[in-house]
C-alpha cells in the first residue's frame, strides 16, 4: 500500500483527481441508465408522451405471453448452440494444425484465418449478402447444384444457416488465436515423455492435450456464448431478420420492440431477461472454471 | 524424416492453405466485382471483370462521402481508446495503491458491471441523453465509449498493477515527486504492454462498432465508416458494383493498418484472452 493521505479530505482529493473521470462516466454510462432500465420495466411509457404510468408486472407479462419473443428466443438459443460447437471445434482444429511449426508459412496462415475479425459485423455481412443471392446463386445454376440454384436468404430455414456460417467463418479464427496461446503453454516435456512412452496422435490429445487446454475452452465457450446471445450486426446486414422475420434474433427483437414499435416498457422487461440470462450463465462460467482449476 | 510423416506433412500444408483460399474467396469476390459494371456482375459474378475500371470506386468514394465517414471513424476511435486508457489506468492504479473500502466498492461494481449486456442498457441510455438533448455529437459518443471501455480496462490494469513492485514508487515518493508525477514518470511507462493490448482490442471493437453510433449519430455529416457504408447498401441496394466499390473502399484501410500490425494485433489477442 502506498496511501499518505490520512485525512478524509485528502483522500477524497486523490480519489477524485485518478478515479473521478472514470467514476463519473461509469456511473452516467452504464450504472444510471442500468438501474432507470429496471424502473421503465415497470411503466408503460412510449418515448414521446410526457406521462405514463406504472403498470407493476403488467410489461413482464406481456413478455412472457408473448409467442414472437419465445420464438426469437428459441431461435438465438439454436443459433448460439450450433455456433459454439462448430467455431469451438474448427477453432481447436485450426489452432491445433498450426502450431508446432509442422506447416509451412504457419504465421502466414494464423494471419489469414484472422482477417475475418478484423472487418465489423455489418461489413461482413453485406459481403456475404452478396456471396449468397448472386455468386452461390450464379454457381448452383450454371453447375446443376440443386440446392445452390436459389438464394438460401429467401428460404426461411436456409436463411438461418446462413447466419450460422458467417458467424462460424467470423469468429473460428478468433478462437484459434486463443487456443494456440493455450497450445504453447503446453510443456514440451511432457509430450516428448508421452511420445517415448508410446502414446500415438491420438492419445497424446486425448489424454493430455485435451485434459490441458480446459482453461482456453471455458474462455472461448464464455466468449461465444455471450457474443452468440447478443448478435445485431451480422443479424441485420445479412438477413435482416427475413424473410417474414424468420431469422429475428433476439437483440433484433428487442430493438424493434424498443425503437420501432415504441413499446419502450416492453422492450425493457425483453432486454433485462437478457441480461439475467447472459449473467446467469457467465456466472456459472466462471464458478464451474474456478472449481477445475481447483481440482487440476 | 520418414518419408511417410512428410507425405502426411505436405498433406496438411496443402488443405490448410485450400481452406484458407475458401475462407478469404467473399474477399476476392468482393474485389472482382467491384471493378465491374452492374449488367456485368448480373450475367457473370464469377469471372475477372472485362476492363478493370475504377468508375465504382470514383462513384461510391464521392457518393458514400468517405472522407468524412472516415475521418469520424478516425477521430472517435482515436479519442475514446486514449481516453480509455489514460483514465483507466489512472483508476487502477489508486484501486491497488490505496486500501480504502470505497475503492473496493467501486472496483467490485465496476467488474461486476462486465456482466451487463449492451443491450439491457441501450434503451434507457437513448432515453436519457436523448432527453437532455444530448445525442447527435461525436463526443457524447466519445463520452459513451468511456464508460463502456472503463470496466474491462481498469479490470485489465488491475491485475498487471499488482505485480509491479513498490520500492520505485516509494523512492520516487521519498526524492518529493507528487502521486500524479509518480503515475505519470514511473508507473504508466511500466504498463506499455497492457496499454498496447488494451489499445488493440478497443481499435478492433470501436472502429467496427455499429449498434450504439448508429443510435447516437443521427445526422449524416457524423456518422462513421460501418454507419455509411450500411446506409449507402440501403441507397444502393440493387447497384451490386458501386456497393462492393463501397465494401472494399471500408475494408481496404483495415487490412493495410492489419499488413502493418498483424504482430502486436495477434498477441494482443492472445494476451487479451489469456489476462481476462
Amino acid at each position: 500500500m502506498l496511501a499518505t493521505e490520512k485525512r478524509f479530505i485528502d483522500k477524497l482529493k486523490t480519489y477524485l483527481l485518478f478515479a473521478g473521470p472514470t467514476t463519473f462516466v461509469f456511473l452516467t454510462v452504464i450504472i444510471l441508465p442500468f438501474l432507470f432500465g429496471i424502473y421503465l420495466t415497470f411503466t408503460n411509457w412510449d418515448g414521446i408522451s410526457k406521462t405514463y404510468t406504472f403498470v407493476r408486472l403488467s410489461n413482464y407479462i406481456t413478455v412472457f405471453k408473448d409467442r414472437m419473443f419465445w420464438s426469437s428466443f428459441m431461435l438465438t438459443v439454436k443459433y448460439v448452440f450450433y455456433t459454439v460447437v462448430i467455431v469451438n471445434t474448427l477453432g481447436f482444429i485450426l489452432a491445433y494444425a498450426l502450431t508446432g511449426n509442422n506447416v509451412i508459412g504457419q504465421n502466414f496462415l494464423r494471419t489469414g484465418f484472422f482477417i475475418p475479425n478484423l472487418i465489423g459485423g455489418i461489413i461482413l455481412g453485406l459481403v456475404w449478402r452478396f456471396i449468397f443471392s448472386n455468386v452461390l446463386v450464379f454457381i448452383g445454376r450454371n453447375l446443376n447444384i440443386g440446392f445452390l440454384s436459389y438464394s438460401w436468404l429467401a428460404n426461411p430455414d436456409k436463411a438461418f444457416w446462413t447466419l450460422v456460417i458467417v458467424s462460424v467463418w467470423q469468429y473460428s479464427g478468433y478462437m484459434m488465436i486463443i487456443f494456440i496461446a493455450g497450445l504453447s503453454n503446453i510443456p514440451r516435456e511432457l509430450i516428448e515423455a508421452a511420445t517415448i512412452d508410446g502414446a500415438n496422435g491420438f492419445h497424446r490429445l486425448r489424454s493430455i492435450v485435451l485434459p490441458l487446454m480446459v482453461p482456453s475452452f471455458i474462455v472461448t465457450v464464455f466468449l461465444t456464448i455471450q457474443r452468440g446471445f447478443m448478435v445485431y450486426d451480422v443479424n441485420l446486414a445479412l438477413t435482416g431478420g427475413g424473410p417474414f422475420k424468420s431469422t429475428e434474433l433476439i437483440s433484433m427483437h428487442v430493438y424493434e420492440k424498443a425503437f420501432l414499435a415504441q413499446q419502450y416498457g416492453v422492450g425493457q422487461s425483453q432486454a433485462f431477461f437478457l441480461f439475467l440470462l447472459v449473467a446467469a450463465i457467465s456466472i456459472t462460467q466462471v464458478y464451474f472454471s474456478k472449481k477445475l482449476e481447483v481440482e487440476a | 524424416m520418414k518419408p511417410l510423416k512428410r507425405i502426411l506433412r505436405i498433406l496438411k500444408t496443402i488443405s490448410l492453405y485450400a481452406l484458407l483460399l475458401i475462407y478469404l474467396s467473399p474477399f476476392f469476390f468482393v474485389l472482382i466485382n467491384s471493378f465491374k459494371s452492374r449488367r456485368e456482375i448480373i450475367s457473370n459474378p464469377f469471372g475477372l471483370p472485362d476492363v478493370w475500371s475504377l468508375d465504382n470506386f470514383v462513384t461510391a468514394f464521392q457518393k458514400m462521402d468517405f472522407v468524412s465517414a472516415f475521418v469520424n471513424s478516425l477521430v472517435i476511435t482515436f479519442f475514446s481508446v486514449i481516453g480509455i486508457a489514460v483514465f483507466s489506468s489512472m483508476t487502477a492504479y489508486i484501486f491497488v495503491r490505496t486500501d480504502w473500502r470505497f475503492n473496493k466498492v467501486m472496483f467490485f461494481v465496476m467488474v461486476a458491471a462486465m456482466l451487463i449486456p449492451f443491450q439491457a442498457i441501450m434503451i434507457p441510455l437513448v432515453q436519457i441523453y436523448g432527453g437532455l438533448n444530448l445525442l447527435n455529437s461525436r463526443w457524447i459518443l466519445i463520452y459513451m465509449y468511456l464508460g463502456f471501455g472503463s470496466s474491462f480496462a481498469v479490470f485489465l490494469y488491475h491485475g498487471f498493477i499488482k505485480a509491479i513492485p513498490l520500492e520505485l514508487e516509494e523512492a520516487a515518493m521519498i526524492d518529493g515527486c507528487s502521486r500524479i508525477q509518480v503515475f505519470f514518470r514511473i508507473v504508466f511507462p511500466l504498463l506499455k504492454p497492457t496499454t498496447l493490448t488494451l489499445i488493440i482490442l478497443n481499435v478492433l471493437w470501436i472502429w467496427n462498432d455499429f449498434l450504439l453510433p448508429s443510435l447516437v449519430l443521427i445526422s449524416s455529416s457524423n456518422r462513421t465508416l460501418p454507419l455509411t457504408t450500411f446506409y449507402f447498401h440501403g441507397t444502393y441496394t440493387s447497384d451490386y458494383g458501386l456497393l462492393m466499390a463501397a465494401l472494399m473502399l471500408t475494408i481496404l484501410p483495415v487490412i493495410i493498418f492489419y499488413a502493418f500490425l498483424q504482430k502486436y494485433i495477434i498477441k494482443g489477442v492472445m494476451e487479451g484472452a489469456v489476462k481476462a
